[in-house]
């Protein structure tokens, strides 16, 4: 069958898409907790107010099945109730600040150490995926980092600035553009 | 000087015309879309890097469930004490992958102006009334044949700054989730018959007139309620890698 084509985000989906705790994804007050953050910007270098960012990734343990409570609603008032705390669902959403600033909170992934972002944003027709390599060993047998030509790999690191704080940007557009991934 | 809707007009009729000569079929808008004019700073000029890894994180994707809904929010004409205004609708459909297989018990979220064409959003300021009885967000879990359904009001056509004189056709925005995080899916829905359609260049930015077609609903008269509300069917195919489509048991 052929596929239903891509819309932009707009820019009113904040009451609609973003939820209370959006970004974090790591159960709370859980010790491992790392923070990662950063900003998006355009090709003019100018902050994108407007940006939604969705994070997907694996378990510490490496699983991949996620775990439903991401958006947890309240059957009473019809609000939302926040996740429960506990249970580590894998899914992250953030809208970005006027400064067009992000942050998450999470654990860091079992496997190569990678969270996968899907971009959205005013002004863009199509989302765009790309990841977010936290540093560890297993960088290095990544198929993805070993086809980048250095300069360009370079956007797909993030950079620990103190110990469980991670900063990661996405530029799209100009000279430091982040690499953008196609999976069809 | 904004440029007028005759020139955007005519930049997407050379776009149609572009499109038609190079003979290759493209179901997504280019995001290089220049008629709409907020992409020009906002998408990558490198090519997108080809990931073939089978082990791909990207290739599961987030689950949801009964906690992350409500029985109230696919209706969004009971969220406040009292009713809103405009005309009830009905719009429902199945969620698909491009193996015809019904997408289950996944999220599809929408939201929309209100009957004028006003958002409940404060950036919104476009001097139509506000209805203090609708929001315009709902939420939804796909059923087992991958169907959902939203009661809501027919959304008005509203003005933004892309251009001089630019009104955008009635539409509601859905998101949507497949069993791959590579099958997410924003996108709107417009309405049959809408004279808006072919003035609008977020519509017209998918540039293939078949491709254009499915971001239309069908009216279905058998789906409008008596009394109630008008029915319009969209049913919409999730994309993504054909290991997601073609090979079974993914
Ligand atoms: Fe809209």
């Amino acid at each position: 069958m052929l596929p239903t084509p891509s819309q932009t985000v707009g820019p009113f989906y904040g009451y609609a898409l973003p939820f209370p705790g959006g970004g974090e994804i790591a159960p709370a007050g859980h010790r491992d907790t790392v923070a990662v953050h950063g900003r998006v910007l355009d090709g003019a270098g100018e902050a994108i107010p407007d940006a939604l960012l969705e994070v997907w990734q694996p378990a510490p343990d490496g699983s991949r099945t996620g775990a439903p409570g991401s958006l947890r609603r309240d059957p009473v008032t019809g609000g939302f109730a926040g996740r429960d705390g506990v249970t580590f669902t894998g899914f992250g959403r953030v809208a970005t600040d006027a400064d067009g600033h992000y942050s998450l909170r999470t654990l860091a992934p079992g496997g190569v150490p990678y969270l996968s972002v899907c971009l959205f944003a005013r002004g863009l027709l199509h989302h765009l995926f790309t990841r977010i390599y936290l540093p560890g060993a297993d960088l290095a047998a990544d198929p993805l980092l070993a086809s980048l030509e250095p300069g360009r790999r370079g956007t797909l690191l993030a950079a620990e600035e103190a110990p469980g704080t991670y900063r990661f940007d996405l530029r799209l557009q100009g000279p430091e553009e982040t690499v953008f991934l196609d999976f069809n | 000087m904004p440029p007028t809707q005759q020139s955007i007009s005519e930049e997407i009729a050379r776009e149609h015309e572009a499109y038609a000569r190079a003979g290759s079929v493209r179901h997504h808008p280019d995001r290089g879309y220049a008629p709409y004019r907020s992409s020009l700073l906002r998408h990558p000029r490198q090519p997108l890097v080809a990931v073939r890894d089978p082990e791909a994180v990207e290739l599961s994707g987030p689950a949801f469930g009964v906690t992350d809904v409500t029985e109230l929010d696919g209706d969004l004409t009971r969220r406040h004490t009292g009713e809103p205004l405009g005309e009830r609708i009905v719009v429902t459909g199945r969620v698909l992958d491009r193996a015809g297989r019904p997408v289950r018990g996944q999220l599809v979220e929408i939201w929309q102006a209100n009957a004028s064409g006003r958002y409940a959003h404060q950036r919104d300021q476009h001097p139509a009334p506000l209805d203090p009885n609708f929001t315009g967000a709902g939420r939804q879990l796909t059923d087992d044949q991958g169907t959902y359904r939203f009661t809501t009001v027919k959304p008005g056509a509203y003005p933004w700054r892309n251009h001089t004189n630019a009104w955008r056709p009635a539409h509601i925005h859905f998101s949507l989730f497949g069993t791959a995080f590579t099958q997410r899916l924003v996108t709107q829905m417009y309405f049959p018959g809408d004279p808006l359609l072919p003035y609008d260049p977020i519509l017209q930015s998918v540039t293939d007139d078949a491709a254009r077609a499915r971001l239309v609903a069908t009216y279905d008269h058998d789906l409008s309620v008596p009394e109630q509300s008008l029915g319009y069917r969209w049913d919409i195919v999730l994309d993504g890698p054909a290991a997601t489509w073609i090979e079974e048991g993914r």
